[in-house]
C-alpha cells in the first residue's frame, strides 16, 4: 500500500455504493482541514517558540505536529498552564518509506475545559531517540516502554525503559511494518540452544504473510 | 493467595540491606489461583509488608495490534471481542465508532438503541463477574454462585441475539449486523426487572459484611490527582470523587437522551470502589429499563447505516472511545485509504490502571495485594492484547 | 473357568445382590475419573467459559471435578483454557512438569488446540506443541456443555486405563 505523506490534501471518495436508481445525495466523506489558527496552536506556537511544525484538523480532532527537540517544554506548557493534565494515551506510527520514519502520537484530554482533546505528533527517525514525557505524566512510563518494545523507539530519560510485553530474548520490534506477522524467531527466542537462528517462515517463502 | 517458591521464577532469596532489614522476592504468578489470568507480579516484601511490587505482563500478549493491521476492517471485529473478553460488546462499539467517524457514516436511531442495550448488558454482566472473582479472591465463595446465575441469563439473552454467549461480534460498522429477536425486549425487561431485588442480595451478603469491610476499607487508595497523573479511569477514578465518564464528558450514541447517574465515592480505597461498581449495576438497570421502553415503542427501523461495501476510509487519523466497564476504551485508528487498517491502537484501560498498582499497593500486606489487583478490575486480554 | 470347576461353583450365587464383583483395573479407573482435580489454568476468554462450568447452571461438581487447586502437586488434569503465548509456554511445561503421575491434559478452545484466531509472532500454535494433550474441545469459546463433552470424553479415556494388567506391548522390555 502506498504511503501518504502525513499532510497530504484530502483523499479521493472512497469505492461508491451499489447504485440505484434515485440514490441521495453522497455523502462527502470526511477531509482533514488546516488547524494553525486555532487559539490552543497560536497560543502554543507563542508560549514555545519553534514548538509546532503544522497543525491538522480531521473530524473534529487536532492534531498538532511538534518539533522533537521542544517536546517536553510543550507538554509542560499544556499540561501546567492549558490545563491539559490527562494524558489519554500514546503510541507510535510506522511510516515505511517516509522519512522521519516514526510518528510518535500523543493525545491530551483537558478537563477544566470541558472535556477538550488534543493530539500530538513527533516525527522521529529510525534510531534516533525521542524525549521521554514521564516526568511530565507518570502514565507515560509503559506507554512508552510499550512503544519502545512494539517498535525500537528509544526514550532518552526515561528511567526503566525495557521490553515490557515481549519476552526477554525476543529478537526484532514486532510493530514494525518489516517484521512478518507470524514473527521471525520464536523457537530461537525461548529455547536459543535448542533451535536455529531466526526459526520462522524463510525470507522467500510465499506464506510468509509480511504487512505492507 | 500468593505463590511461594515461585513456579515461574526464581528461588526466594533474602538478603541483608542496609538498614538491617531482611528483604525477600517473591514471583506472585503468573500462574496463581485467582481467576484474572496471567499476570506476575514481582514482590519484595519484608515479612508481610510489601515494599514494592512490580507487575510483569505480557503472558497473554497476542500481537493483536499486528493483526489488525493484516485484515479488512470487518475482519477486524472477532478480534476486538477478545481483548476485554468479559465485555465483547464495548469493544466492538468502540471500534466500530472510530471506523464510523472516519468514514462520516450516520448510525439509525433504533441501532444506537439496541448498542446501547448491549453495551449496558455487558457492563452489567462485567461488574457481576467481577463482583465473583474479587469476594472469591478474598475468600467468599457464595457471591460467585449467586452472580453467575443471574449472569447465566444474560449470556442466555446474548446467545438468543447473536448466536455468541461471550464474544459477540454483534456490531458493524454503521449499526449492527442482527435486528432483535421477536420477544427478546420482554424477556430482557423481565430480567431488568428482577435484578434490582438481586442486587440488593448481593449488597446484603458483602455491603455491610464486618470481614469485607476489615478487608477493603483503607486498602489501595489512590486519590483523584494521583489517579489523573496515572491516566486512570474507570471505577477507581469515580470512587476517588472524580464523578468523569466518558457516557457524560465525550457523549456517543444515544447517551444524552438518557436518564442516569454517575455514581462516586470519597475515600478511594476498595471498598467505595466496590460500592462505585455496586451502585453502576443500578444505573445501568436504571439504562436498560429506559432503553426497553423506547425499543418496544419504537419497533421497527433501520439497524444499519448507509455503508459503503468494501470499507476505505479516507486518509487520516481518529481516535474514538466508549466508557467500557473498566475505564475509558479507545481506539486510535490511522487509515492510509487502503481497505486494512494502516494502524489500530488499542487504548486500553486494564493496562493504563495496572500502571497504579506499585502505588496502590506499598506497605500493604501481601494480602492486601490480592483485594487490590482485584478492584482495579483488570482483563488481561486488554492489558497484553 | 471351565464348566464344572470348583472355582466357579464357590463364585457363582455365593454372594448376595449387593456385593458387585469387578477388576481392579475398573475400580481404579472409576475412582480416578470421577474425582479429577483440575488445575486453574485460565490464561483468556476460556476462562470465563471454564469459570461458568463450574456455576450452579452446568455444575461441574457433579462430575467430582469441581475442586480446582492452585498448586499443581495437588492436581491431576491440566485444563489449558485460553491462548499458549510464547512468553508463557515455559511456564506451562515446567507447571506440567510439576504434576505428579497420573495426569491428563484437556486442551479447551481454539487457542490452546491450533493457536485459534492468532497466527501471529507471539502465539504458540497450539499447546500441543509442548505438552500432549488428550483430549480436544474446540469453539471459540467452547460452550460450557462442549467442555463438560471433552470431560466426559477424557473420564472414558480414563476408565480404558490398564493400570495393574500391563499391555502386552509394555511388558516387552528390551
Amino acid at each position: 500500500m502506498a504511503d501518504e505523506p502525513k499532510d497530504a490534501p484530502a483523499a479521493p471518495p472512497a469505492a461508491p455504493a451499489a447504485p440505484k436508481p434515485a440514490a441521495p445525495p453522497k455523502v462527502p466523506l470526511p477531509a482533514p482541514v488546516d488547524a494553525m489558527g486555532e487559539p490552543l496552536v497560536v497560543a502554543l506556537a507563542a508560549a514555545v517558540p519553534g514548538a509546532v511544525l503544522g497543525a491538522k484538523k480531521m473530524v473534529g480532532q487536532t492534531t498538532v505536529e511538534i518539533a522533537p527537540g521542544k517536546l517536553v517544554e510543550a507538554c509542560r506548557h499544556l499540561k501546567d498552564v492549558e490545563t491539559y493534565t490527562f494524558l489519554v494515551d500514546q503510541t507510535a506510527v510506522d511510516w515505511k518509506e517516509r522519512a522521519p520514519r516514526f510518528d510518535v502520537v500523543y493525545w491530551l484530554h483537558s478537563f477544566d475545559r470541558g472535556s477538550a482533546r488534543v493530539r500530538l505528533k513527533v516525527g522521529v527517525a529510525d534510531g534516533e531517540a525521542c524525549p521521554t514525557v514521564a516526568g511530565v505524566w507518570e502514565t507515560a512510563n509503559w506507554m512508552e516502554r510499550e512503544v519502545f518494545d512494539l517498535f525500537g523507539i528509544s526514550f532518552e530519560g526515561h528511567p526503566d525503559l525495557r521490553r515490557i510485553l515481549t519476552w526477554d530474548g525476543f529478537q526484532g520490534h514486532p510493530l514494525r511494518k518489516d517484521f512478518p506477522v507470524e514473527g521471525i524467531d520464536t523457537g530461537a527466542a525461548i529455547y536459543p540452544d535448542r533451535y536455529p537462528e531466526g526459526g520462522g517462515p524463510a525470507p522467500d517463502d510465499k506464506n510468509r504473510k509480511t504487512v505492507s | 493467595m500468593s505463590e511461594l517458591v515461585g513456579t515461574a521464577g526464581a528461588v526466594p532469596e533474602s538478603e541483608e540491606t542496609m538498614l538491617g532489614l531482611r528483604e525477600m522476592e517473591l514471583n506472585f504468578g503468573p500462574q496463581h489461583p485467582s481467576t484474572h489470568g496471567v499476570l506476575r507480579i514481582v514482590l519484595k516484601v519484608d515479612g508481610e509488608r510489601i515494599v514494592s511490587a512490580r507487575p510483569d505482563v505480557g503472558y497473554l500478549h497476542r500481537g493483536t495490534e499486528k493483526l489488525f493491521e493484516t485484515e479488512t476492517y470487518p475482519m477486524v471485529i472477532p478480534h476486538t471481542d477478545r481483548l476485554d473478553y468479559v465485555a465483547a460488546a464495548t469493544n466492538n462499539h468502540a471500534y466500530v465508532l472510530a471506523v464510523e467517524k472516519l468514514l462520516g457514516v450516520e448510525v439509525p436511531k433504533r441501532a444506537q438503541y439496541i448498542r446501547v442495550v448491549l453495551d449496558e448488558m455487558q457492563r452489567i454482566s462485567s461488574h457481576l463477574l467481577w463482583l465473583a472473582t474479587a469476594a472469591i479472591d478474598l475468600g467468599a465463595i457464595t457471591p460467585f454462585f449467586y452472580t453467575f446465575r443471574e449472569r447465566e441469563v444474560i449470556l442466555d439473552l446474548f446467545e438468543d441475539y447473536c448466536g455468541a454467549r461471550l464474544t459477540l461480534n454483534c456490531m458493524r460498522v454503521g449499526g449492527l449486523q442482527e435486528e432483535l429477536t421477536p420477544g427478546w425486549i420482554e424477556k430482557l425487561r423481565a430480567f431488568t426487572e428482577d435484578l434490582g431485588a438481586k442486587i440488593d442480595e448481593y449488597e446484603d451478603l458483602l455491603t455491610e459484611n464486618r470481614i469485607w469491610k476489615m478487608r477493603t476499607i483503607g486498602v489501595g487508595i489512590l486519590n483523584t490527582e494521583r489517579c489523573i497523573e496515572w491516566g486512570v479511569t474507570g471505577p477507581p477514578l469515580r470512587a476517588a470523587g472524580f464523578a468523569w465518564d466518558v457516557r457524560r464528558a465525550l457523549p456517543y450514541e444515544c447517551y444524552p437522551e438518557l436518564d442516569f447517574e454517575i455514581p462516586t465515592g470519597k475515600n478511594a480505597d476498595t471498598y467505595d470502589r466496590y460500592l462505585v461498581r455496586v451502585a453502576e449495576l443500578r444505573q445501568s438497570r436504571r439504562i436498560l429499563l429506559q432503553c426497553c421502553d423506547w425499543l418496544a415503542a419504537n419497533p421497527t427501523g433501520d439497524i444499519r447505516g448507509k455503508v459503503p461495501r468494501v470499507i476505505k476510509p479516507p486518509v487520516g487519523d481518529v481516535y474514538a472511545s466508549v466508557e467500557s466497564p473498566k475505564g475509558e476504551l479507545g481506539f486510535y485508528l490511522v487509515s492510509n485509504g487502503g481497505n486494512k487498517p494502516y494502524r489500530l491502537r488499542v487504548r486500553p484501560p486494564s493496562f493504563i490502571n495496572l500502571q497504579a498498582l506499585p502505588e496502590m499497593a506499598r506497605g500493604h500486606m501481601v494480602s492486601d495485594l490480592v483485594a487490590i489487583i482485584g478492584t482495579i478490575d483488570i482483563v488481561l486480554g486488554e492489558v497484553d492484547r | 473357568m471351565a464348566e464344572g470347576s470348583a472355582f466357579v461353583g464357590l463364585i457363582e450365587n455365593a454372594f448376595p445382590d449387593n456385593v458387585l464383583t469387578t477388576t481392579v483395573d475398573a475400580l481404579i479407573g472409576w475412582g480416578r475419573k470421577n474425582s479429577l482435580w483440575p488445575m486453574q489454568f485460565g490464561l483468556a476468554c476460556c476462562a470465563i467459559e471454564m469459570m461458568a462450568v463450574v456455576d450452579s447452571r452446568h455444575d461441574m461438581a457433579r462430575f467430582g471435578a469441581e475442586v480446582f487447586r492452585g498448586s499443581p502437586r495437588q492436581c491431576d488434569m491440566m485444563l489449558v483454557a485460553g491462548t499458549v503465548t510464547e512468553k508463557m509456554a515455559p511456564i506451562i511445561k515446567r507447571l506440567y512438569d510439576q504434576m505428579a503421575d497420573p495426569k491428563w491434559v484437556i486442551a479447551m478452545g481454539s487457542c490452546a488446540t491450533c493457536g485459534g484466531p492468532y497466527r501471529s509472532y507471539a502465539v504458540t500454535q497450539g499447546v500441543d506443541r509442548i505438552i500432549p494433550v488428550d483430549v480436544y474441545v474446540p469453539g471459540c469459546p467452547p460452550r460450557p456443555e462442549a467442555l463438560l463433552y471433552g470431560l466426559m470424553e477424557l473420564q472414558k479415556k480414563i476408565q480404558k486405563m490398564r493400570v495393574i494388567r500391563r499391555a502386552p506391548e509394555e511388558l516387552a522390555v528390551g
